[in-house]
Formats: structure tokens, C-alpha cells, sequence
């Protein structure tokens, strides 16, 4: 919060802000002072608002025209691609825009990591976030059984059979999720019902994420603590406003040209046939962003172990502020870090690939490989690189060495003075 | 912009992978590349070519594939064979529906409206399985979306018909087809030359009757596709100009601290 009082220049304005201090919040909010070198890498933060109001507000209209009914459900899509107005604009901005979202949140994950703003004090920043990603995650799935098409169904028959691994009780809790003894409409309806709910949990999560961020304050590209209000800041708007906007537009023109020229592309052919329990399509694969998890779920060679496999690839996520020993938050002054950051990177990117491949001969022992490599690099690699790397000196603020023309470290302190303080 | 690099190389690295992967696959050949009207950023359908593929559909394929999700009066919307009215409610009192009850609780059948859907050949799965040696003609109304070659892949099948390769045994009812998946196929090779008699003078070649049904099937997919493409560029339009409104903002706004965006 910033330190001066704000007192409403009109009568009404102080009578009201006195019951409900609305105003305060909007000053609050324009006033708040941003990391002035803030990269294009912190737009996704806005981006990422806008994806979750589109897809609230598409899935609203769609949920107008959509019928929940195991033997509707297909050609109540189809009535709304067809005969609906801009019905088909509303499902392809609403199936791309959960690409989309997708994109950006793993951007925006990776732009964390990279930073480092994780790192205390965003650690409850950061939890919610996770949370979020593991809500859009359940949220994209039921959404994808919605049209109820070949994927649809064996996607879903795929994943609810996971929690039959659970000992002793995971039939029960398998017939429990489905409403019945297989997939059908009992699992569609909630399935439904589920996906118009979620949405909005997270956007609760969204509002404590955002209030959380605002407590420290944006971290930034050096991951030095800022005085704030100072020189090393600018106001939220419009400085950080105008910015976010442009990126925004840069997002959107991408997002128009799979939306009005390659719609379907993203998506599996298979989900364009109607469900059908008695053919079984020759690859199940899940949509392109679960891809990774998908992979480390099936390199385990035991159903039960993988699953749990693929629950800690997320919870090592959210433990990951106390897995990074380093008090350093920037990569940029972690030379040894930055390297496996990228082999991260690479590594998810290859879970991906081989995640949509058939779990057979070098692509299952990839995977494999892969996923050692994932746990590794957050339960061994992450924890000793934080007492053994060197980091190269921080400076003292982001203005010098911004105005010095070049980061010079004679003006940086001593990195180990550095490494007390914070 | 050395992180964004590096992510364009990793991207291209990983997409250079599944393209081989995907050349790889099956021992079926890719399917045919078709320089079709539809495709690109301002494609159309070519509107004869519908009529004609219309005219394929109901003569050849008609007779064991549904097109359920479409209704007669689409045959005269704008983006599609365009069909003026009188011959769209023509071609639909051609066929017969069930309506009703009346005011007796009959049923009772009456010849088709524009508000009707497309009539199927067969009452239901089963007996369009039954009719068909055990195999079930797909519905066609998102035919082109529901397999991965999309138009190219419809059209290769439809021209893949050919001599089985020596040493391969074909059952009773099964086809050999260059193109489909598994090179085996339950449906005869349904276009034969002349097959149909075109009144707009062109030729049926087989390849010109694929051609058009292809066109036909792609459009039943994506009925709007026309409005797509257009509302699309314009969209694009729209949003580069206030970009670059957006950017010069931009630029002004930030002019007042040395900091560079």
C-alpha cells in the first residue's frame, strides 16, 4: 500500500469512502508503484485476467445454447456452430482461448521461475498460483467432455480411472465420480455443472493472488529489493497500463489468427466424431497443455505410483520456494542456474512431445529420462545449487545500472555483504 | 530478446520433431495436396463446384451417409451452394418425413420443408450397420473436421482406390485404398466416370467429382467458413492499427522517464 492517506476530493465521494472505501482501492490500485524495468515477460499477469474473463463470459453464452445430455450434448454443439448467431465465433474463441490461457500461464509460470519470484516474500503468491494452474487444469479437462465427442469420452474414461489405483477404496471412488459403473450422463452433467463452477473459484483466486502480489509488490528482472515509492518506480497507471495494453494487443492478434484462420487446429480430429463406448480411438491423448503431465504419468510402470508421479510433478511446484536454497532471486545473476533452467525448460518441452507419442520402445525411455530429469531438477539440482553457486554481484538499485549505460559492478556491493541483507 | 531466441530454437527443434514423427506414421501414403478455393486467408468456396458436390452427394453417397446436422434451408444461406429458395424447397419436397401427431394423434408423412433437417437413409445405427456389411457409414456433417487430412485426406480416398499390393489378402467386402488408414477400406470405390451427369455441362471425371464433393463436404463442416475468413481479416485489421496507436502511446507515455520500454 502506499503510505500517503487518500482523501476523495468530492463531498460524496468522502461520505461514501468512509462506508465503503472503494475509492481508496481504485487510488490504490492506479498509484501502485511498479518496478520501473519491468519486462515484457510481466505483461502476462493482465493477460492472463483477460483470458479468464473471455472464457467466463464465451462460456456463459455457450452454456446459453449448450444441452448437458449424454445423447444431446454433440449436435447442441453443432446447432450452436450452425444455427446459433456467431455461435461458431463464441466455441472457437472459447476452445482457443483455453489454448491460449494455457500459453500464457505457462509463460507466466516460466517467467517466475526465471526471476526467481517465488522466492520469499511472494511465497504465498506463488501457492496461489499453483492453485490456480491446478484448478484451470481440472477446469480445461471437464470442459474438453463437454461435446461429448470421441476424445471427450475416452479422455474422461481415461483420467477418472486413475483414481481406481487408489487402494481399497478406488472403485468405489471411481463409481462415485462417474455417478454410475462407466462414463455416461451422470458424469456429463456434473462434469457440466463442475466446469460453469470452477471458473469462478478461480477467479476468487485470481482477486488473493493479485491482493497477496500487492502486500511485497512486484518482484522484478534483477529480483532486488526496491524502495517504493521511489526512483526505481513508476504509477500503475499509466505507465504499467498503456504497456500491458500493447502486449495484450500483440496476444490478441495471435489469438484472432488461430480463432478466424486456423480454428481446429489445436484440438484432435477425433473430438468431431460422437462419443461412442464400443469403439475405442487407436491414440487417446489429452489436449496439447496436460501433454508433460500425461508423459510422467505413463512412464511409471505401476498405474498407482504413476499417478502419484504426476500429483507430486505439481506439488514439487508448489513446495518450490523452499526446494530453491539460493537467496539470489534473478537468473541473471546466477550463471550455473541459468543453464539448468533451460535444460527445464527443454525437459517439459519434452515431456510434451513424447507425451503425445504412444507410450512404446525409446519414446516410453525418453519419457522416463525426462521425468528423472523433472524430479531431479527440483529435489537435487535446485537445493545444492543454492549452497554451492557463485552468484555474480547484484546491484544496489535498478536505476544505476540503468542510468550507468552498462550494469557496472563497481558500484554493486560486495556480493556476499548482498546475501546477508536479504 | 537472447531467452526469445532461445525459445524459437527450442520451439523449432520440437515442432522439426513431430513433422518427422508424422511423415513417419503408417504405412499409408500422405494424402494428395489440393490447391483448394477454401483454403488461405480469403479463401471461398468455388459456388458451382457446391452445386455440383451437392449434386455427387445426393445421387452417389446419399444413398448410405447421413448429413443430419444440416437442414434444407441451409442448401439457400449465403456462403454455401447458394441455391435461390425455390430450388431449395424443390429439392426438399423431393423427400419424405414423418410428422405429427395430428389432431387425431396420427403420424403422418408429408413431404419435406426448408425447416427440415436433411432426411437420412437409415432409421438408425443398427440398421445402417446391418445394411452395410458390419460396417457403419459416418455421418458427413463434420466429416472433413473429424479426420486429421482434413479435405486433402477426403479427397485422397476418394481417388486412392487401386490393385492391392502383392501378397495382400482382402476379405470379402474390403477394399484396398492407398490413402486410408490402414489401406483398408469397406466401401467400394463409389465414383465411377459418368457417374453423374453435371447440368452445367462439366465433365465428371472421377477426380472432378471428388473434387466437388470435397468442396461440398468442407462446406456441410464449416458452414460459415466465408464469414469466418472475412470477419477475421478485418479483425486482424482492426487490431494491427490499434497496435500501433497502442505502441506510439506507448512510447509518449514512457518518453517522460529515461527508462526505454
Amino acid at each position: 500500500m502506499s503510505d500517503h492517506e487518500y482523501t476523495p476530493k468530492s463531498k460524496v465521494g468522502k461520505w461514501f469512502n468512509d462506508r465503503l472505501p472503494l475509492l481508496t482501492l481504485a487510488n490504490h490500485l492506479t498509484d501502485y508503484p511498479t518496478p520501473k524495468n519491468l519486462n515484457y515477460w510481466w505483461t502476462f499477469g493482465g493477460i492472463l485476467t483477460f483470458c479468464l474473463i473471455t472464457q467466463i463470459i464465451t462460456g456463459i453464452v455457450l452454456g446459453m445454447h449448450y444441452v448437458a445430455h449424454a445423447d444431446l450434448a454433440f449436435q447442441s454443439v453443432e446447432h450452436i456452430m450452425r444455427d446459433v448467431n456467431y455461435g461458431w465465433l463464441i466455441r472457437y474463441v472459447h476452445a482457443n482461448g483455453a489454448s491460449m490461457f494455457f500459453l500464457a500461464v505457462y509463460i507466466h509460470i516460466f517467467r517466475s521461475l526465471y526471476y526467481g519470484s517465488y522466492k520469499s516474500p511472494r511465497e504465498v503468491i506463488w501457492i496461489i498460483g499453483m492453485l490456480i494452474y491446478f484448478l484451470m487444469m481440472a477446469t480445461a479437462f471437464m470442459g474438453y467432455v463437454l461435446p461429448w465427442g470421441q476424445m471427450s469420452f475416452w479422455g474422461a474414461t481415461v483420467i477418472t480411472n486413475l483414481f481406481s489405483a487408489i487402494p481399497l477404496v478406488g472403485e468405489s471412488i471411481t463409481n462415485w465420480l462417474w455417478g454410475g459403473y462407466s462414463v455416461d450422463n451422470p458424469t456429463l452433467t456434473r462434469f457440466f455443472s463442475l466446469h460453469y463452477l470452477f471458473p469462478f473459484l478461480i477467479l476468487g483466486l485470481v482477486v488473493l493472488h493479485i491482493w497477496a502480489l500487492h502486500v511485497p509488490g512486484n518482484n522484478n528482472p534483477i529480483g532486488i529489493d526496491i524502495k517504493k515509492p521511489s526512483k526505481d518506480t513508476v504509477p500503475f497507471h499509466p505507465y504499467i497500463v498503456i504497456k500491458d495494453a500493447f502486449a495484450l494487443l500483440i496476444f490478441l492478434l495471435i489469438f484472432a489468427f488461430f480463432v478466424f484462420f486456423s480454428p481446429n487446429i489445436l484440438g484432435h480430429a477425433d473430438n468431431y466424431i460422437e462419443a461412442n463406448p464400443l469403439v475405442t480411438p487407436a491414440h487417446i491423448v489429452p489436449e496439447w497443455y496436460l501433454l508433460p503431465f500425461y508423459a510422467i504419468l505413463r512412464s511409471v510402470p505401476d498405474k498407482l505410483l504413476g499417478v502419484i508421479a504426476m500429483f507430486a510433478a505439481i506439488f514439487v511446484l508448489v513446495i518450490l520456494p523452499w526446494l530453491d536454497t539460493s537467496k539470489v532471486r534473478s537468473t541473471v545473476f546466477r550463471p550455473i542456474y541459468k543453464q539448468f533452467y533451460w535444460f527445464l525448460v527443454a525437459d517439459v518441452l519434452i515431456l510434451g512431445y513424447v507425451g503425445a507419442m504412444p507410450a512404446e520402445g525409446l519414446y516410453l525411455l525418453i519419457a522416463r529420462v525426462a521425468t528423472t530429469y523433472y524430479f531431479a531438477h527440483f529435489l537435487i539440482i535446485l537445493p545444492f545449487l543454492g549452497f554451492k553457486e557463485k552468484t555474480t554481484p547484484l546491484p544496489l538499485s535498478i536505476t544505476e545500472p540503468v542510468l550507468g549505460g552498462s550494469a557496472d559492478m563497481a558500484m554493486a556491493r560486495n556480493n556476499s555483504d548482498l546475501k546477508e541483507k536479504l | 530478446m537472447r531467452i526469445f531466441l532461445k525459445l524459437i530454437f527450442l520451439f523449432v527443434i520440437i515442432s522439426s520433431l513431430i513433422l518427422s514423427r508424422a511423415n513417419a506414421a503408417g504405412e499409408q501414403q500422405e494424402p494428395l495436396k489440393v490447391d483448394w478455393s477454401f483454403k488461405s486467408f480469403f479463401g471461398k468456396f468455388d459456388r458451382a463446384s457446391l452445386q455440383r458436390g451437392y449434386q455427387v452427394y445426393t445421387e452417389v453417397c446419399a444413398s448410405c451417409h447421413s448429413l443430419k446436422h444440416l437442414s434444407y434451408r441451409n442448401l439457400a444461406e449465403k456462403g454455401g451452394p447458394e441455391f435461390t429458395e425455390l430450388e431449395a424447397k424443390a429439392i426438399a419436397s423431393n423427400f419424405e418425413v414423418t410428422d405429427g401427431p395430428n389432431s387425431d394423434g396420427e403420424m403422418f408423412e408429408r413431404p419435406a420443408k426448408l425447416s427440415d433437417k436433411f432426411v437420412m437413409p437409415y432409421a438408425n445405427v443398427q440398421e445402417a450397420i446391418a445394411a452395410n456389411g458390419g460396417a457403419y457409414p459416418p455421418d458427413m456433417s463434420v466429416l472433413v473436421k473429424a479426420r486429421s487430412g482434413g479435405a486433402n485426406y477426403i479427397y485422397s480416398v476418394l481417388m486412392g482406390y487401386d490393385e492391392p499390393p502383392a501378397g495382400m489378402e482382402l476379405d470379402d467386402g474390403v477394399y484396398y485404398n492407398k490413402y486410408m488408414y490402414g489401406n483398408k477400406i469397406k466401401m467400394s470405390s463409389p465414383l465411377d466416370e459418368d457417374i453423374v451427369e453435371y447440368s452445367d455441362g462439366t465433365k465428371a471425371t472421377v477426380d472432378q467429382m471428388a473434387r466437388d464433393v470435397t468442396t461440398f463436404l468442407q462446406w456441410t463442416a464449416e458452414p460459415h467458413l466465408e464469414t469466418r475468413h472475412k470477419l477475421g481479416f478485418r479483425v486482424i485489421i482492426y487490431l494491427s492499427v490499434l497496435t500501433i496507436l497502442v505502441y506510439f502511446s506507448m512510447k509518449k507515455i514512457w518518453s517522460r522517464i529515461e527508462t526505454k520500454v
